[in-house]
Order: structure tokens, then sequence, then C-alpha cells
């Protein structure tokens, strides 16, 4: 193809957004709405997960080890925790640290155990993360077979619940998501569809003039690209500012719990561009689909 | 410049449309094609430009075979050839000259050439004032007038008319006809399907008759020959 002809195809493609122009009108609507309610159901869905995976990642394994333990055994026993595949770190945490952080966690009243500094009943204990938090109890349960092994703790009975709700609550998340995509695709499609229906006629005809499928194409597929990247500019909008502004009201209230929406940047960019390119490569596949039926004239 | 070899075609619905048709037509040459409704015309015409592919038999326009030709080389062959339509089939949205540059954009000329032809014909045709008209804004005859500006815009050597003047009232059509008597003598092949008895008998030409798919009349300078 000349370039000169590249360009007679968006000069046409153009055009003819612009004499459809309430055809084009509907379809950019309808993309706008869709995509508005998928950047939305994002951002809550993305958040969510980071909420989770928050909380998640706070779960940690503490094994107690027996006060007769050697220090020979002490190393030996790191070893072969990390050694675990799952394992991600194993610190080790003196008694003393321990109980340091006992008072600490525990506040003013606290200050009462200041006393047993001399005396501690803390047993020493290794920390464990696991890469996956979901596998914090076979893990822990592995750890427990060991020798100098007093006890196993990880929050045994809440983490399982926890994690069996973080999970359900992201395949919901996951199933809606695909659900809102593929109505979408077929809401937009649809409406792309009706305004090339009524070109059908347009299509025999330039085909009669003898046009080649790939010269009547051209023109369409512009089209429906411009038509879902307009379609995506209010959504992107409405994400990144409306983001923005959630983010400052409502992240200084989480504090108090512990955990933090994620950040504006480069979540909105990132969705931004997402957006774009699921409204431009709909408005394409709307339009391509469309002219393809026509073209076998 | 155009020949069929015993061209057969049935429809899938099972209609015989042409039953074994054979015909020469020379360069330069104006034919009419006359018959009654139903009785193959529109195929004969249609195959000639490869709407319709026949069942059997072969149809050389230059000395390329319609029938084997392949789906992707039909558009190549189809700038060859000029159509015109009863109902214009132009492009709505495309203004008069825009409908005519079309053409010409199909086989990549440049903007400039695009530009000059197109005035040229639509010179021709009487329509420079009305470049810029939409073809909702015209009358039958003008849209046809523009029709014919398109198909002769790229210097195709066959013209085919399908009923050409079947929508336009007397005058008009005689105003259709003279811009086909000019295109005829600067030495383009014009093959006309035609329901017009008064153009037939007063412009005497090559008239084929077809009844029941086959070719029952075929006289220089022939009459219509049916009553209207």
């Amino acid at each position: 193809m000349k370039s000169r002809t590249l360009k007679r195809h968006f000069a046409e493609a153009f055009k003819s957004l612009g004499r459809n122009g309430w055809m084009s009108f509907a379809s950019v609507s309808a993309v706008t709405v869709t995509l508005l309610l998928v950047g939305v159901f994002l951002v809550v869905l993305l958040n969510l997960n980071h909420l989770a995976s928050q909380i998640e990642g706070d779960v940690e394994i503490r094994a107690y080890i027996d006060r007769t333990t050697k220090q020979t055994e002490y190393n030996d026993l790191q070893q072969k925790m990390e050694q675990i595949p799952n394992v991600n770190e194993v610190k080790f945490q003196s008694k003393e640290d321990g109980l340091q952080e006992l008072i600490k966690s525990l506040g003013d009243e606290g200050k009462a155990f200041s006393s047993l500094k001399n005396e501690n009943p803390l047993p020493d204990a290794f920390i464990i993360k696991t890469k996956k938090p979901q596998d914090t109890s076979t893990v822990a349960s592995e750890i427990e077979k060991y020798d100098h092994i007093k006890k196993v703790d990880y929050g045994q009975g809440t983490v399982e619940r926890l994690f069996k709700v973080t999970g359900v609550a992201r395949n919901v998340g996951l199933v809606l998501i695909v659900g809102l995509i593929f109505t979408a695709m077929f809401l937009i499609s649809n409406t792309i569809k009706l305004t090339i229906l009524s070109r059908r006629k347009e299509i025999e005809i330039m085909k009669l003039v003898g046009a080649t499928n790939g010269f009547i194409r051209w023109p369409y597929f512009i089209e429906g690209f411009v038509l879902g990247l307009t379609g995506a500019v209010i959504p992107i909008l409405v994400v990144v500012f409306g983001y923005e502004f959630l983010h400052g009201q409502v992240n200084n209230q989480l504090d108090t719990v512990f955990v933090k929406l994620l950040p504006v940047y480069p979540m909105v960019l990132q969705l931004s561009v997402m957006l774009a390119v699921i409204g431009g490569l709909i408005g394409i596949w709307g339009s391509m689909t469309s002219v393809r039926k026509f073209l076998k004239v | 410049m155009i020949e069929m070899k015993d061209v057969w075609k049935t429809y899938p619905n099972g209609v015989m449309a042409l039953n074994g048709i054979d015909i020469y037509i020379d360069k330069g040459e104006f034919v009419y094609v006359v018959g009654p409704s139903g009785a193959g015309k529109s195929t004969f015409v249609k195959c000639m430009y490869r709407e319709e592919k026949p069942t059997k038999g072969s149809i050389l326009i230059q000395g390329t075979d319609l029938a084997k030709l392949r789906e992707r080389h039909i558009p190549k062959m189809r700038r060859k050839i000029g159509v015109i339509f009863q109902d214009f089939k132009l492009l709505p949205k495309l203004n008069v000259y825009e409908n005519v540059a079309f053409a010409l954009e199909v086989i990549e000329e440049t903007p400039k050439v695009i530009r000059q032809r197109v005035m040229e014909v639509l010179d021709l045709v009487g329509l420079k004032n009305k470049a810029r008209s939409f073809p909702d804004e015209l009358s039958g005859g003008e849209q046809q007038r523009v029709s014919i500006a398109r198909s002769i815009v790229n210097h195709p050597p066959v013209i085919i008319a399908d009923e050409p003047t079947g929508n336009l009232d007397p005058e008009t059509a005689w105003e259709i006809m003279d811009i086909f008597k000019q295109i005829n003598e600067r030495g383009t092949t014009v093959v006309m399907a035609t329901h017009n008895k008064d153009i037939v008998n007063s412009f005497k030409k090559r008239v084929i008759a077809i009844e029941g798919g086959r070719i029952v009349r075929d006289e220089q300078k022939g009459e219509y020959g049916y009553e209207v």
C-alpha cells in the first residue's frame, strides 16, 4: 500500500466519523459507559486484593525452641528450615528480643513484665516467612516434626479462615471482572455492528467499483479504533481524578488499622493504559467482525 | 473483446437462468440486451462483471476468463469494467466528487491526477457545478450521471449498464443515452440491458434478445420487438 493511500484511509475514517455523527456518538457512549464500569470495578478490586495481601503478608510462623538445644544445633535447624522449598526467610529471635517485643506490644501494661528481664521465661524462636502466605500451614506442620522444636505458632485456625475469605473474595472478583469485560465487548460490538450494518450497501458498492477487501477494511479499522479510544477518555479521567480524590479521603482513616490503599501512581497510569487498550481493541474488533460479514459479496 | 462460450447458470434454488449462451461482442460495439422480465437478462449482464459466477462455460473479457477468475483477482478485473445500475449505487455519505474519485483512489492514483480526471468526467456528464452535492440532494437523472462518471473515470474498455434508464422519466432517459452515445463514440464498448422500447427503436444498434435463458435473436440495427 502506498503512503498516500494510508493517508487517504485516515482521512476517510475521520470523514465518516463526522458524517455518521449520531452513530459515532452512540458507539462512543456505549464504550464510555462500559469502560467506566470496568474502570471503577478494577480500582475497587485491585485495592481489595492489595488489602488482602497486606493482611496475608502479616502471617508468619513462630517456631519456639527447646531450652536444652545447643548452639550448633541452632545453626542446623536454621539451615534445615531455609531449605524447605516454600520458605522465603528464616529469622532468629532470641528470648531477650522476644521479651522486648512483647513488652512493647503491650504498651503500658507491658511495663509489669520488665521485672522478668533477669529471669526470662520465654524460649528462643525462629520467625519464618513463606514465599506464599497460603503455604504457611504446610510449612508449619513440616517444622513441627523437627527435633528441638517445642511449639509452632502461626495463628492456627484463624489463618486458615483468613485465607479462605481472601481466596473466595479474589475468585469472586475475577469472575465478576471477566463477566464485565465480556458484557462490555458484547455491548460495544453490538452498537458498532449497528453502525456498520447501516453501511452494508456501501461495502457492496465499493466492491463493485473494484475495491479490494483490504482497501475497504482500512477506514473501518481506523474508525473502530478511534471510536473505542474516544470512548475510553471519560473513564480514564474518572479513574485518575476519582481515585486521587478517594485516596486522599480514605487512606488516612485506614491508617488506624495498619493497612493502606494502593498508591495513586503508578496504578492509575497502568489502569489508564489498560482502559485505552481495551477500548481501542474492542472498537477494532467490533468493526472488523461486522465488516467481515459483508465483504463476502 | 467479450466472448461467452456455452455459458450456463443454475441458481442454488434450482432456477435455470442461462441455458447455453454463446456470443461475441467486438471492441467498440454498442449492444442492447432485451427480453421479458425473468428471462435471464440480468444474470447475463451480472456474469459479465462477475457478480454471478456461471455454473458452466467460459466468459472471456480481454482474454481473461471470468469463470475461472480467483476471488482475490475480482477487484482488479472490475476496474477494467465500468458498471452502471438501475438504482445508481452511489455511496450515500460521499458527495459527487468523492463518489467519482473513489474509483481512482482504489487504483491508488495520485491526488493530482484524481482531481484532474474527476473534474474532466464531471464536465463530460454536465455536473461540474454539483461536485459538492450529496446523492440525496440530486435528481434521479443527476445521480445516474454521477454513476456514469464514476464508471468511466478510469477509462475502462467496457461499460456494462443494467437498465440505466429504468428509474428515469423519458426525457431524462434520453439525456443519459446521449452520454452513452458519446462514450461509445470514443471507442468504449457498451453493453446495455434495457426495457426502453423507444430508445432501442430510435437509436438503432445491435440487439440481443434473451428468453428462457437462451439467445433467441441477435441482429444489427435491431428492433426492441416486445410490446410494452
